[in-house]
C-alpha cells in the first residue's frame, strides 16, 4: 500500500493536485462556516458558474484563464452583495439569475468561437487540467486567503454572529462582508480548476457543515472543518485515483460520509 | 454631565417620519426607560443614536461618550438558533472596539470578559454554546458581552421580552444594580410598571407627541394612565408602584 502512494504521487500531475486541493480544501472549510451561518450557502455555485462563463471568454479570447476569471468572479461576488443589500431581491434569486445568465454567455460564446474546451473537465473537475503557473498562483491566492482569514478571525465572528452589534461598537461591517466575498471567489476560482463548477461549492459548506453537528463554539468548529476538509480531499483524491472515478465526485462523496457520520454522532450526543 | 442630548430630532423610512421633533437628554447615572406603543419607533431611535441608521434633521451630541463606546444589546440578535458559539466567545466579541486594529485578543480583553461573566454569574455556562442557553441565559450572555464594550452607558432594546416573570425580575435586579455601580442605562421596554420603578426618567413616545421627564412626573400624566390601562381593569392589584 505504502509503495503504491508512493508511486501515485510520484507522478508531477498528482503532486500538484495534492499541493493545490489541499490549500484550496483548507481555505474552503475556513471561509465556508461563516457563507453557512449567514445563509450564503449557495453563493459558491453561483460564483463557479460565472467563473465557467469566465474561463470560456478567456479561452476564446486566448488570455490567461486565471488572471482573467479571478477580477469577473471577485466583481460578480461585489454585484451579489450589493444586489442583497438593496434588498431588492433575495439572494437566492439574484444568485439564480447571475449563474444561469453566466452559464449560458459561456456556451454561446463557446460556440460561437468555434474553440472546443473539455467542458467535462470545467464542470466536474480534472487533476490533468493543472499547469505550473497555476500551481503557482493557486499557493499564492490560497495562502493569502488564509493568512487574512486568520488575521480578521475576530471580527468574522462577531459580523457573522451579530451585524448590529458589530457595526453598533464600531466594526466595518461592510467591509469585513467585502473581505467575505472576495476570498470567496477568489478559493472559487482557484479551486474549480481541480474541483470543476458544479463541485467547487459543496467543497466550501460540506465539512463546516459536518463539524456543526457536533462542535459547540465557533473556534472549534472552524478548526474541525478545516480537518475535515483536508482529510476529505486527500482520501478522495487518493481513492478515486485507484478506482478510477471522477476526483471531484470522489472528493464530494467522502465528504457526504463524514456528513452522515458527523449527523449520527451529533443525534448520539444530544440523548 | 450630560452624556447625551437629543435635539428636534427626526428620523424618516423613505421618506415617512418614524418620529419627529423629538428632544431629550441623558445624565451621568440616569436609568433612562424608553416606553411607547408597538412601532412608535423607539428601535429607530435606538439605532439613531448608535450611528447604525442616519437620522434626517435635528442633532446628537455626546459628551464624555463616543458612539462606539456604548454597550448595546438589541432588540432581536440576528444570531441564529443553529449558530455555533461559545458563550465565551460571544462576550469576548464585545471587547473589539477596544483594539483599534489589533487582530488577537489581548491580555486585558480575556481578562474583562472573565469579570463580565463573573458579573453576570454565568461562569457555570460559560464553555456552552449559545444555542442550547434559555431565553433569559442568552439575555445575560448578551448584557455581558455588552458590558464588554462599554463602562458607561448600556443601551438595551426590550432585554425582557419573552421571559418569564422570575427571570425577568432578576433582570431588572441585574440592571438596576449596574446602574447603582455607575452605568448610565437606556432601555426599551414594554413593561410600564417596571419602568416606573426602576427607570429614573422616562421618555414615552407615540405617533405624534412624546413626553420626556421623570417618572414620578410621567406617573401623573395622561400618557401613563393611557399606557397601564389594561391592568388597571385586569386582574386587582396587578399595578403595584413601590415607590
Ligand atoms: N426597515 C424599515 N423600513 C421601513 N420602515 C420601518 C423599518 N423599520 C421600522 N420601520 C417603521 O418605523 C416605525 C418605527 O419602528 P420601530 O421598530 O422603531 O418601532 P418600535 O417602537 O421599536 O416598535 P416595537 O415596540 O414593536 O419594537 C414603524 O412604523 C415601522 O413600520
Ligand atoms: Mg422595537
Amino acid at each position: 500500500m505504502a509503495d503504491e502512494l508512493i508511486a501515485v504521487f510520484s507522478y508531477p500531475f498528482m503532486q500538484r493536485a495534492l499541493v493545490v486541493g489541499i490549500l484550496v480544501s483548507l481555505c474552503a472549510a475556513l471561509l465556508g462556516t461563516s457563507l453557512v451561518l449567514k445563509r450564503y450557502s449557495m453563493i459558491g455555485d453561483g460564483l463557479s458558474h460565472v467563473g465557467y462563463g469566465a474561463f470560456a471568454i478567456a479561452a476564446a479570447a486566448g488570455i490567461a484563464p486565471l488572471g482573467f476569471a479571478i477580477p469577473v468572479v471577485i466583481a460578480s461576488a461585489f454585484l451579489l452583495l450589493y444586489i442583497t443589500r438593496k434588498g431588492k431581491m433575495g439572494g437566492d434569486s439574484a444568485i439564480a439569475i447571475l449563474s444561469s445568465s453566466a452559464l449560458a454567455i459561456g456556451m454561446i460564446v463557446l460556440a460561437l468561437n468555434r474553440v472546443s474546451i473539455d467542458i467535462n473537465s470545467y464542470m466536474f473537475g480534472s487533476i490533468l487540467a493543472l499547469s505550473e503557473e497555476d500551481v503557482v498562483l493557486s499557493v499564492i491566492c490560497s495562502v493569502i486567503v488564509c493568512v487574512t482569514f486568520i488575521l480578521l478571525y475576530h471580527r468574522i465572528f462577531a459580523v457573522t454572529f451579530d451585524e448590529s452589534f458589530a457595526s453598533a461598537t464600531g466594526i466595518r461591517t461592510g467591509v469585513y462582508n467585502s473581505f467575505i466575498s472576495v476570498l470567496t471567489a477568489v478559493v472559487i476560482v482557484v479551486g474549480m480548476r481541480l474541483m470543476g463548477a458544479l463541485l467547487i461549492s459543496s467543497l466550501m459548506i460540506f465539512p463546516s457543515l459536518s463539524s456543526m453537528r457536533v462542535c459547540k463554539g465557533f473556534k472549534s468548529v472552524t478548526i474541525c472543518s478545516a480537518v475535515i476538509s483536508v482529510v476529505c480531499f486527500t482520501s478522495g483524491l487518493i481513492g478515486s485515483y485507484f478506482i478510477d472515478v471522477p476526483t471531484g465526485a470522489g472528493i464530494v462523496v467522502v465528504n457526504l460520509a463524514v456528513f452522515l457520520i458527523f449527523a449520527l454522532v451529533g443525534k448520539v450526543k444530544e440523548r | 454631565m450630560k452624556l447625551i442630548e437629543c435635539k428636534d430630532l427626526c428620523m424618516k423610512y423613505e421618506g415617512v417620519p418614524a418620529f419627529e421633533n423629538l428632544s431629550f437628554s441623558i445624565d451621568e447615572g440616569d436609568f433612562l426607560c424608553i416606553v411607547g406603543e408597538n412601532g412608535s419607533g423607539k428601535s429607530t431611535l435606538v439605532k439613531g443614536i448608535l450611528g447604525l441608521k442616519k437620522y434626517s434633521s435635528g442633532s446628537i451630541e455626546f459628551g464624555g461618550v463616543k458612539p462606539k463606546e456604548i454597550g448595546y444589546l438589541p432588540q432581536q440578535t440576528a444570531a441564529q438558533k443553529d449558530f455555533p458559539a461559545t458563550v465565551r466567545e460571544v462576550v469576548l466579541s464585545g471587547c473589539l472596539n477596544r483594539n483599534a486594529l489589533f487582530p488577537f485578543y489581548t491580555k486585558e480583553n480575556k481578562a474583562r470578559a472573565k469579570r463580565e461573566i463573573e458579573r453576570m454569574k454565568i461562569e457555570s455556562i460559560a464553555d456552552k454554546s449559545y444555542r442550547d442557553l434559555s431565553g433569559g441565559q442568552q439575555q445575560r450572555v448578551l448584557l455581558a458581552r455588552a458590558l464588554c464594550a462599554t463602562e458607561k452607558l448600556l443601551l438595551l432594546d426590550e432585554p425582557v421580552s419573552g421571559l418569564d416573570p422570575i427571570v425577568t425580575s432578576e433582570m431588572y435586579e441585574v440592571i438596576h444594580e449596574l446602574n447603582h455601580s455607575g452605568v448610565t442605562v437606556i432601555m426599551v421596554t414594554h413593561d410600564i410598571h417596571n419602568a416606573v420603578h426602576y427607570g429614573s426618567k422616562i421618555l414615552n413616545m407615540s405617533k405624534n407627541d412624546y413626553f420626556f421627564g421623570t417618572s414620578d412626573e410621567y406617573i401623573t400624566t395622561e400618557s401613563f394612565r393611557l399606557m397601564s390601562r389594561g391592568c388597571f381593569h385586569g386582574e386587582g392589584g396587578c399595578f403595584t408602584h413601590g415607590r
